[in-house]
């Protein structure tokens, strides 16, 4: 047994709101420790926001559950000061092999673009996301960043009110109340948060199960995604093998509907299974065995007056693409700019609301390619199953069938398009890729990368012209754009100026612009309302 | 937009039936399904647009009268 599963990281202990004769209000307080919950509490203290995470464990979660880490959270955690330990200790691959029955069909290579600071996906346990993140969140609150985090307490109660919201904490010593100016529930897909308000998580169930091993072996097995469709080893069903660190290999085997969990589940039916998919001969440790059934819901709204909800409890997918954990980050990212912004004064609360927009988005957007995934790898029909296998069969011979294979659309950002805080697209001949409302697309600049010089606050990004000077927003000037820059930045346009977000999404994009037109789109993301120009 | 030709197109449209029925011969039942669903995916991609695709997958339908 790994010793990370067995060490408390934030052990209760009493703190003075426990007898405190009116309860504490707290500015922020975050229901849950998992990486969506640690990725906004950093984010708010990193911007000076007070705020109090809760859970009722103490410990990383058990199991390695999310896996496959992609590259717009990495640059996310790297804005917060803690992706480099992740990257340095992640297993960075590039190769699939893709197999059908019992033979190889095709295999791919991802071929990451050149010129990100981050690869675009990187395996690495979930404990070791939760275990990165608290460490740094530890480094900010000795640098004094308002930032707690509290083991052992468990919310049982919670009302709203017009200017705030109170809770009951339970811990081992009893309950005690606290007030917060707003929630946020990052307490995952079974979110008692959301079962305390009696709000719904409605949509599709499906009917399959999944067998998830983490195995440690001493196995010459390169470091690749391979994926098997019917194999010898699973008649019917699917299987992945794909690398983590520390030679552990996530091992996922479909089982279909009518099994009993809790037998499949004993070491006695497990290991036959995996020998039939490694050999007689591979030598292999059980760390960690799991089932799960999947549904793809979300629920109708994320922001439920001053209770937000954020990462798997607003939203559910299947695990094939890895949208779960790392769709979670980008709501983190979205988020917490603007709770900060409204809690400062900055912006209108109204701009907690496009969060709900933009976020509802991106979980649409999850949730359908990772139905889509799922309905390729278990046809719920017969002609469905007699199209996977004739793509499979064709994607053997002839190229224009391998992207038609479907064993799950790896996750990437979402671009905001229609988004309330975007400025309509002023820069004619630019690309699309950066256009208002998409991630900015990391590049080489200078020593180092764009992104890292954008960072987290409101920019104005100026290629090739002398930007006006505007309070409040930081500038980032390039005389001459490098051939990535003007590839992702200018396409035929021969200037830009791009207004970039605190999340590092384009607000607005003109050839030129005079101040005034600049401050209107800064005001537009920030979600005030701007007088439309006749 | 492009428009699915619903009108006759196939010089030598016998010949091109025949075709069709001959790949067909000594096939079960299931290996012809199998063949029809490459057959479907191969073209698709031949025609390469959704547009007309999608046409031709409301035609194949028949219309509702």
């Amino acid at each position: 047994m790994n010793a990370i599963f067995e060490t408390p990281l934030y052990p209760y202990t009493r703190v003075a709101d426990q007898q405190s004769a009116a309860p504490a209000r707290h500015k922020v307080v975050i229901i849950g420790a998992g990486p969506v919950g640690l990725t906004l509490a950093l984010d708010l203290a990193l911007q000076g926001i007070e705020t109090l995470i809760l859970d009722d464990n103490d410990k990383v979660s058990f199991g390695s559950r999310a896996i496959c880490f992609a590259k717009r959270p990495l640059e996310i955690l790297d804005r917060l000061g803690a992706a480099k330990p992740m990257v340095d200790k992640g297993v960075v691959w590039n190769l699939g092999k893709v197999f059908f029955d019992d033979r190889q069909v095709y295999d791919f290579n991802l071929l990451p673009e050149d010129g990100h600071a981050f690869p675009a996906f990187i395996n690495l346990q979930q404990y070791y996301f939760e275990h990165d993140l608290i460490a740094r969140i530890r480094e900010v609150e000795a640098q004094g960043a308002p930032i707690e985090i509290r083991g052992g307490s468990r919310v049982s109660a919670l009302s709203q009110h017009a200017d705030h919201t109170s809770l009951t904490v339970e811990t081992p010593d009893g309950p005690y109340a606290i007030e917060a100016d707003w929630v946020v529930a990052c307490d995952g897909a079974g979110s008692p948060t959301r079962s305390l308000m009696g709000l719904d998580f409605v949509g599709r169930v499906f009917e399959d199960n999944f067998l998830i091993a983490d195995v440690r072996m001493d196995a010459e097995f390169p470091t690749e995604r391979w994926f098997w469709f019917d194999p010898p080893f699973n008649r019917g069903q699917s299987a992945l093998l794909h690398k983590q660190p520390d030679g552990v290999w996530r091992i996922d085997l479909q089982l279909g509907w009518d099994i009993d969990k809790e037998v499949e589940k004993r070491p006695e039916n497990v290991i036959p299974r995996l020998k039939a998919m490694l050999g007689e001969d591979v030598k292999f440790e059980l760390e960690w065995v799991s089932i799960y059934t999947f549904q793809c819901r979300r629920m109708e709204k994320f922001r439920h007056g001053r209770v937000i909800f954020a990462g798997d409890s607003a939203h559910q997918v299947s695990p094939f693409g890895a949208r779960g954990a790392n769709s979670g980050v980008q709501d983190a990212d979205n988020l917490g700019w603007k709770l900060a912004a409204v809690i400062t004064g900055d912006a209108p609360e109204a701009l907690l609301d496009s969060y709900d927009v933009e976020r509802v988005q991106g979980a649409d957007e999850n949730i359908l390619n990772s139905s889509r995934s799922t309905d390729f790898i278990t046809p719920k029909s017969e002609m469905s199953r007699l199209f996977r296998d004739a793509v499979l069969d064709l994607s053997e011979h002839y190229a224009f069938a391998r992207p038609l294979v479907n064993s799950g659309r790896l996750s990437v950002p979402c671009v905001h398009d229609g988004s309330p805080l975007n400025t309509p697209d002023a820069l004619p001949g630019g690309p699309a890729r950066s256009r208002p409302g998409a991630p900015c697309p990391d590049a080489p600049l200078g020593n180092g990368f764009l992104l890292s010089q954008i960072g987290g606050d409101f920019a104005l990004l100026a290629i090739g012209q002398e930007p006006p000077q505007i309070e409040g927003l930081r500038s980032v000037n390039l005389a001459n754009a490098t051939p990535q820059m003007a590839e992702r930045y200018l396409g035929s346009a021969p200037r830009a100026l791009y207004l970039i977000r605190p999340d590092q999404h384009v607000a607005a994009r003109w050839e030129s612009a005079d101040a005034d037109t600049i401050r209107a789109a800064h005001a537009r993301a920030l979600g005030k309302t701007v007088k439309e120009e006749a | 937009m492009s428009k699915l030709i619903l009108t006759p197109n196939l010089d030598k449209a016998d010949d091109v039936y025949a075709d069709l029925l001959t790949a067909h011969e000594g096939k079960s039942k299931a290996e012809s399904d199998a063949f029809n669903a490459r057959l479907i995916l191969i073209l698709a991609n031949h025609i390469g647009d959704r547009e007309v695709l999608a046409q031709a997958l409301a035609a194949a339908d028949l219309p509702q009268d």
